[in-house]
Parts: structure tokens; sequence; C-alpha cells
């Protein structure tokens, strides 16, 4: 089990109705606010978020801090504050976790980044399908409002500050932080070239700061305890905790939080009741589908930080941890995730647009058909033509699961060239769900 | 043509955003909300509201997923087969629909009652396999208990499973 260590991200969710503000104010929620406001300078709050070594939960990680830090204090323009709620990278669901169980967290967080960069309207910007999780962001902002948290005259300090939910319609590259700004301005989701950031050219050409729904929740009780105390939980260099994504083969997936730096196989084992049906553990994809897969040797040492990870030639992403065991077909799982970022390639640049299309078309035949010997070595000659090459990460992001499955699961591949995939589509056998015997029972 | 109501909702969004093209994606969900599905005339009426070029609709309503630029049925399934769904059961679950309703994913039955698709992953990996129907999450499906659930469906298109109220909120561990 992980060391002791205190719960920032969850600990008021085990609270009935702890989506409510009076849940939120009973456990100290908006003292940090108050704090900010009535005893703080943007430069304090700034510095105190660098000192706490907070990395952006999002995927990237980049200090938190220091992005704030970018904007231009003599800017003549208003200052954005986003919040990137656009939860799309397959195997995460934490974000959903946080905005329904504790919006007030976040909205608390988002007002002391908002005041950190002298914004006066902040977003959040919420995938679609989150219909359930807009409404109830609307109705904690609305109780915000009520009670003098958001408005025109804060606690009597003179700041105003409002926020508002703008819902998504169905569009992976909405995450991609200027594909996010493209789309709050009410167009297609196409990256921006960038430079210029957004810190200085972002919402509506305006100085704007883009954090993830967990990073924004993190700060609360940064300014409440202090940076060192913060900086204390996890390593080093990955500070505080991490809101895990436990999915796929285990006995009980779900979202757990944990000190940054805990082992992987402490979290699948102890704290998901290992993989399921006593199968033995095949892969495992650490930080949504698209970082490199790890085999189950590999995953025997790592701990879940960004550079323990990083040292076994992955990423922590959003740590949307992929769980496959013995049965899955790693040629399956190539296809459909190279499928995923065929469909939400955003066509802007050749590269992506043609190689995503065409590494499906080859993974598709594999997995179905068979193929020519020569096709796996023309799907890695695909994958180096695309990542890098292109305005946005989402091409690096296909190559990520192509390359590392072929790599790691090569003979699966040769066997799949002369054979088709042993699964025949369907990418892991699942008990109790065998459509045949359902469907013919029925008549 | 848009209903009263949705033309009101229209101009209140219009001026809600520090920039007037911000209302593009909220004004199309009022105008789909409305009419089922975004026609070329309810788009083109939209963008007068607007005041906008009828192409930044278009543009708009043809890129995202959730944006229906043609007629769907009374209820619309869409059954996750993403990694993290696909691994628990969720091509098994498209594949058992396929052939309860005779259909292909992308296909509507005969009797117009049931749009099917694959959709992306749907954010809901913990509790998979996940669906959307009318865009309600179903999850932790088993397929009889899909069947069951299915059932309850009326024809009336907007009486979907359950409010938005009842949505399961994802459990806590740990």
């Amino acid at each position: 089990m992980a060391p002791n260590f205190p719960l920032i991200l969850t600990k008021n969710m085990t609270r009935p109705d702890s989506h409510r503000l009076s849940a939120y104010t009973a456990s100290g929620g908006y003292n940090s606010w108050k704090k900010t406001l009535k005893e703080l300078t943007p430069d304090q709050v700034i510095q105190t978020v660098k000192d706490s070594g907070l990395r952006g939960r999002g995927g990237a990680g980049f200090p938190c801090g220091l992005k704030w830090s970018f904007v231009p204090r003599q800017s003549e323009k208003p200052k954005y504050l986003a919040c990137n709620a656009d939860e799309s990278e397959p195997g995460t669901f934490k974000d959903r976790m946080l905005m329904t169980r504790d919006p007030h967290m976040l909205i608390e967080g988002m007002a002391i980044a908002a005041f950190a960069i002298d914004c006066h309207l902040a977003f959040i910007y919420i995938r679609g399908e989150f219909a359930l999780e807009a409404i109830i962001l609307e109705n904690a902002l609305a109780e915000a409002r009520a009670a003098g948290h958001l408005g025109k005259n804060i606690y009597g300090t003179g700041y105003e500050l409002d926020m508002m939910v703008y819902r998504g319609a169905g569009a992976y590259i909405a995450g991609e932080e200027t594909g996010m700004l493209e789309s709050l301005e009410g167009k297609r989701a196409h990256p921006r070239i960038k430079p210029p950031f957004p810190a200085v050219v972002g919402l509506y050409g305006s100085p704007t700061v883009i954090n993830n729904v967990e990073t924004l929740a993190n700060v609360p009780a940064i300014i409440e305890n202090g940076a060192a105390w913060f900086a204390a939980i996890g390593t080093p260099k990955s500070t505080g905790t991490k809101l895990m994504n436990i999915s796929g083969h285990v006995n009980r997936p779900g979202v757990v939080e944990l000190p940054m730096g805990t082992k992987l196989m402490t979290i699948i084992n102890d704290y998901c009741g290992g993989v399921w049906h006593n199968r033995k553990l095949k892969a495992v994809i650490p930080g949504g589908s698209s970082v490199p897969v790890l085999t189950a040797a590999e995953c025997e040492e790592v701990t879940v930080d960004y550079d323990s990870l990083a040292a076994a030639g992955t990423m922590l992403g959003t740590a949307a941890i992929i769980v496959m065991d013995e049965t899955t077909c790693m040629v399956q799982v190539a296809s459909r995730l190279t499928r995923f970022y065929d469909e939400e390639s955003c066509g802007q640049c050749t590269p992506c647009r043609e190689g995503t299309a065409w590494a499906f078309k080859i993974l598709d035949r594999l997995v179905h058909e068979g193929g020519e010997p020569h096709e796996i070595d023309l799907l890695l000659d695909i994958c180096d033509n695309m990542g890098g090459r292109t305005i946005c990460a989402l091409a690096d992001a296909a190559v990520g699961p192509i390359k590392s499955c072929i790599e790691k699961f090569r003979p699966e591949f040769d066997y799949a060239v002369r054979h088709g995939s042993p699964m025949k589509g369907r990418m892991a056998d699942v008990p109790g769900f065998d459509v045949t015997a359902t469907v013919g029972a029925r008549g | 043509m848009l209903s009263d109501k949705a033309k009101e909702e229209i101009l209140e969004i219009k001026v809600r955003y520090p920039d007037r093209r911000s209302s593009t994606l909220p004004s199309l969900y009022v105008a789909q909300e409305d009419q089922r599905w975004l026609s070329s005339e309810t788009i083109a009426e939209v963008a007068v509201l607007l005041e906008m070029p009828v192409r930044m609709l278009h543009e708009v309503a043809t890129f995202y997923v959730m944006f229906e630029t043609k007629p769907v049925g009374t209820h619309l399934v869409e059954v996750c087969d993403n990694i993290s769904c696909a691994l628990r059961g969720g091509e098994e679950v498209l594949q058992h629909l396929e052939q309860k309703w005779g259909i292909k994913r992308g296909q509507t039955t005969t009797d117009g009652k049931f749009s099917l698709r694959g959709a992306e992953c749907l954010g809901a990996c913990g509790t998979a396999p996940c669906l959307m129907i009318d865009h309600r999450y179903w999850e932790n499906l088993t397929l009889a208990e899909l069947d069951r659930r299915l059932a309850t469906l009326t024809d009336d298109p907007h009486h979907t499973a359950g409010d938005l109220a009842e949505a399961p909120i994802p459990a806590v561990k740990g």
C-alpha cells in the first residue's frame, strides 16, 4: 500500500451532497479564495504555485505557475482563463468525477488562477457529451454567485469575476488547447500554429491561460496549506497526488487518488483487485491511448509519475491506466486506436490526415484478412513521416500505440500478416458477452 | 421552422459572449433540440438570427459529431467501442444490437425508432462498457440489462432513459 498522504482532490467526495456549496463550505471551502483576495498579491499566488511544483494534469505536465507567469502584465486586452474540461483521451474519466462530485473545488481553483493573471471572465470548456456534468457546473456557478463567491464586488474587495460553461459538440481535437480556443470562438476546432502561444495571443486574440480541471482543483489546497506542504507529497519532480484512472481488465476499475510515484503494480493489485478472472497481465497503457504501451515485465518496477514513466519510454499523460490481460490481441488494439486517430484527425495537416487513414487501412486489413510481410515496416515508415511534422500533437499521439505495439509485440503482427488476428475483430475475450449465445437464446 | 421559444433562446445566446461568433455552437444545440436535426434550412434560419454568413454555421455543424446534419431515428444509440469499452464488451454490445435490430452500425431501424452508431471514448471508462442514448449515459452494461432498459423506451422522441438528474454519478474508490 502507498504511504500515508493527505487526500486533496477526493477529500470531500464521500460527504453526502458533495457537489453542493453547503457541503463544500462545511469543509473550509472558499477560504483559500477569501485569503487570496484579502491577503495575497497575484505575484505571491504565482510564486506559491511555482514553489509547489504543481505540473499540468492534462497530459503535457507543464509547470502550472510558470504558465501563469507568461501572461503579460501590461496588456490592454482583457485576459482570459479557460479550463479544459474536454476530457476525451481514451481511458481518462477523472475530470468527470471531479466535476460531478466536487464542482466547487474546481470553481475555487479557477477563481484563484483568474486572480493570479488578472482575469475577470473565465470559461469552462466541457465536452458536449458531458451534458449532466455541464448542468452540475451551471448549478454550482449559480450557487457561488448567489453566495458572493463570484460577482462584481467579491468579499468587498472590488474584484470582479464571473465564469461561463461552454459545451463542445463531440471532437477529440477540441481538447488540444488551441483547438479548444477555436471551438470556444465558435469555429471548427482546428489547432493553431504556435508561436504565438495562448498566454500572449489566445481567446479572442487576448492573453489566455488554459489549465486542465484536475490541475486547477489542486490550487485551493496549495494556497491553504502552502507550497512546501504540497511539494512534500509525491516525488521531487512530480509533486502532489494524482487521480489515477484505471480501466480495462481489472476486477475493480475506477478513479483513485494516490501520491505521484506510487508503483503501477500496487495500483493494479491493491487498489483495483488485480487482473480479472485470475488471468495474467499482458500489457498496460499507462497514460491514455496516446502514450506507448508497456509490457507486463516493464510494468513490474515502474512508478506512476512524470519521470519514471518517461524513463520507461512512455508518458504519465493523464494517468489513464488501461490494463490488458493475456487474451488481448495487440494488433486489434493498434488497429482500434488508429481508427480513433483517423476519425478524430481534424484534417488540416496532410501527414496526419493521410497517415492515420492509411495506417488504419493496413491495420484493419491485418486484423480481418492478413497482409504482406513488408506492410509492418510500411506502418513504421508511415509513423516516421507523421510524428513531429504537423501543427499539433495528434499525429505524434497516433504514432505512439502503433510503434510501441509493433516493437513490443512483433510476433503477433507477424502472425496477423499470415492469418489475420486470432480474435477476428474482438479485442479480447470478455466473459459474459457471448453475442451468439444471447441472440440465439432469444430466437 | 424554428419555434418561437428556440428563436428567443438563440437571440439571448447571441449577446451572451464577448464575441458573437461564440454563439454558434450553443445556438446550433438549441436549433437541434427544437428540430431534432439540422437541415440546411434550419442552419440558414440560425444564421439569419445570429446575423452571420451561413457558411460559418454550416462549417461548425458539419465538424462536430454531436450535430446531426441528416435525420436520425427517434432514439439515437451510440455505443463506445474504443479501447477501454472494447476490453469489457463494447464491441459485443454493438454486435448484439446489430443482430437484434437487423441493421449495421450507422443505420436506422425500418420503423425509424432506433439509430445505431459506434462512438469514440465517452470518458466513462471505469464503468465500461457504456453507451449514450439520446445523449444520456448508460453505464456498466450487461446485454440482459441493456435489453431490459431498451424495452422501456417508447416511440416518443422526448421519452429517454430517465432524465439527467437520475444519471449515475461515478463512484469514488479508495
